[in-house]
């Protein structure tokens, strides 16, 4: 495949973003070993990753669309409806297959984010109107079909809880679940036509309309691409805290879009990588499980992760260096 | 939506739309439509929503987010964003619960508010201007440190016990039905509409959204505008927090939690366009009455806060999506 120089020239900016950001969780996971040094216990890492698998698959997706300079709200809620769906669906037929359950997550969050796609294709709505739109909405319907109620852990058939928790190889099968999708990802992103596509029209997309590439087809792509993990973490999220409710996962596209940022993928599209959602992602995980560690309150955690966000984007923007770039400057329409 | 970027070439126009005419099919009569439309539903609907006391309370669930949609709306129209709007109410509202541990009285309380909204707006402002940061990833970020900091400070608790006189901003009437509220709205609705509409710095926000780099060259300064229209968007978002401190006669650090998207929606819903460059006052206060109707006649009706939601949300994607799919239609 053609490396285009166009393409090139970011990613290489990434790359040593993403060994500075690996030296500094390995110098976090370090200064916090001094103090507790049972934290670096292969066991304890482990469990670390488990805890951040879901980011990690959620900022995956982000990740895709955020390249096409769009922007995906509703990635939380639309986890909470098919997560919701599959367990009600769960509670009532148990004798229904877990594989097939998730399927069906994967399925539902694909629906929903293709009804993100196709109204920022067809119609050409911005997308962070059309996910704060949808953002409401697929939070409303879970409302809607669960009637306000949860799905309790009682209610859950055992295999639907178990199946996240199944060891393979000393490693339960959530993490896997990240193993899997991040290499998924890096072949999507790097070694396929839409993967090129998808970092063309983030780049330049009215250089990718000459190069024959339909815009609008390739978002509405990212988006169900972002909808389908986002669906299936769904799944996983229910079986991994074992609740199903209408406040699942609430506010959780910030954090999403927070582990992006902090992995150096620029809101400004075309620059992002696999290795930058996994390790952005990581970084949050590795805060989130370090502060009970040594003895901070968890109440320091928002602020601690607000400030990473924010050192974030400087210490990205002065690597960057690229000038008069508007943010939420309108997309270009596509052929 | 005349603001959307158009794919087909450019069409010039033998004459100007009629004013009259233009202004019959702009997008503040297809809200107003809407307005009335859902006004003249909700008193079908339900037989208690046409009393003066149940519209005075209608009023008090939208004008706290209103009043930033205001400054919002400015913000959104230069071309930037303010998602730490909520976070800002919840880091002003400690402080004044903070603040009250010490025995500060009314306007002290009222003082402090306003400015540590003022100054989590500058600081949004500092970096975005002198930083040169995309404001949206900023202010994710100042979102989760501005009520991280709430979090640390109060933790699980709540600040309680604020004077009997500070409970007027948020629950008192200025005459018969009309709330203190409502009529700071309206005053501050009427200021917001001079600045933008009436004023060269108004002309200049939409300079800078249709076009920064050329503003720039005109000799706008972009910067400080924005800087400006940053501490502006702090400001409202202060004395919201004092109004909703003032109106629950409580802080907690969850207060106010997601009202950033909806103050979003409510400017969008206004006809501002979300890429800069457009959008009218009237419009964001017209939207502001909609949401405010919307929710209270659902309310009156015994439809859960969830599910009105998808009202808004649907109104969001609607109000925008018509006007594109009747061009769409017309072109075939």
């Amino acid at each position: 495949m053609n490396r285009n120089l166009f393409a090139l020239a970011p990613r290489r900016l990434v790359r040593t973003r993403e060994i500075w950001l690996l030296a500094a969780i390995v110098v976090m996971i370090g200064v916090i070993t001094l103090r507790a040094p049972s934290f670096a216990a292969p066991g304890n890492l482990l469990g670390i990753f488990n805890n951040t698998a879901i980011l990690i698959i959620l900022a995956l997706g982000q990740m895709v669309v955020i390249i096409t300079r769009s922007i995906d709200l509703s990635m939380a809620s639309n986890l909470a409806l098919s997560g919701m769906v599959v367990a009600l669906i769960n509670a009532a037929y148990p004798e229904i297959p877990v594989p097939l359950l998730m399927a069906m997550a994967a399925a539902c969050g694909l629906a929903l984010g293709a009804l993100n796609g196709l109204l920022v294709w067809k119609l050409d709505i911005p997308a962070i109107v059309v996910t704060l739109g949808t953002l409401t909405i697929f939070r409303g319907t879970n409302f809607l079909i669960a009637g306000g109620q949860w799905v309790n852990a009682d209610e859950l058939s055992p295999d639907f809880i178990a199946m996240t928790r199944l060891d393979i190889l000393g490693v339960p099968l959530l993490s896997w679940c990240a193993v899997l999708i991040a290499m998924a990802f890096f072949v999507l992103m790097t070694r396929t036509p839409l993967g090129r596509s998808i970092y063309a029209i983030g780049v330049n997309p009215t250089a990718s309309v000459y190069a024959g590439i339909n815009v609008g087809r390739t978002k509405f792509i990212a988006f169900c691409i972002s909808g389908l993990v986002a669906g299936f973490s769904g799944y996983l999220w229910v079986s991994r805290y074992v609740i199903a409710s209408v406040e699942t996962a609430n506010g959780y596209e910030l954090s999403i879009i927070a582990a992006c940022v902090i992995g150096g993928v620029s809101i400004a599209g075309g620059v992002g990588t696999v290795g930058s959602a996994l390790l952005g992602a990581l970084f949050l995980g590795v805060i989130t499980s370090a502060l009970p560690v040594i003895n901070i309150s968890p109440f320091w955690q928002m602020a601690i992760s607000g400030a990473a966000i924010i050192l974030a984007v400087i210490l990205n923007a002065r690597g960057e260096r690229r000038q008069g770039r508007i943010i939420l400057k309108r997309a270009e329409t596509g052929a | 939506m005349n603001q959307m970027p158009q794919p087909t070439t450019r069409h010039i126009p033998d004459r100007l739309d009629n004013p009259l005419r233009s202004a019959i099919f702009s997008w503040q009569s297809l809200l107003l439509l809407v307005a009335i439309g859902i006004f003249t539903l909700n008193s079908f609907a339900s037989p208690y929503f046409l009393s003066p006391w149940s519209l005075s309370d209608a009023t008090f669930n939208f004008t706290e987010k209103a009043l930033i949609a205001l400054a919002m709306a400015l913000l959104i129209i230069s071309g930037e964003i303010d998602l730490s709007v909520a976070a800002i109410m919840a880091l002003a509202s400690t402080a004044m619960g903070f603040a009250l541990q010490f025995g500060v009285d009314t306007p002290g309380l009222v003082a402090i508010g306003i400015l540590v909204g003022v100054a989590c707006g500058a600081f949004n402002g500092f970096l975005v201007t002198r930083l040169g940061l995309p404001s949206i990833v900023v202010t994710i970020g100042t979102m989760s440190l501005f009520r991280g900091i709430s979090f640390i400070v109060l933790g699980d608790q709540a600040f309680k016990g604020y004077p009997q006189s500070f409970a007027f901003f948020g629950q008192g009437y200025v005459y018969w039905v009309v709330s203190f509220e409502f009529v700071l709205f309206l005053g501050a609705a009427a200021i917001y509409y001079v600045i933008l509409h009436r004023t060269n710095f108004g002309r200049r926000i939409f300079a800078i959204g249709n076009n920064q780099v050329a503003a720039q060259f005109s000799g706008v300064r972009v910067g400080q505008i924005k800087f400006a229209l940053f501490c502006l968007t702090g400001l409202m978002s202060g004395i919201a927090a004092v109004l909703l401190t003032s109106r629950l006669g409580s802080t907690r650090p969850s207060i106010a939690q997601g009202w950033e998207l909806e103050v979003i929606t409510m400017v969008v819903l206004g006809g501002v366009s979300i890429l800069g460059g457009a959008g009218s006052i009237t419009g964001v206060v017209i939207a502001a009455f909609i949401m405010g109707l919307v929710t209270f006649g659902l309310g009156l009706l015994n439809v859960p806060g969830i599910v009105m939601s998808i009202f808004i949300g649907a109104l969001l994607i609607l109000v925008i999506a018509l006007p594109i799919v009747y061009r769409l239609v017309r072109q075939r």
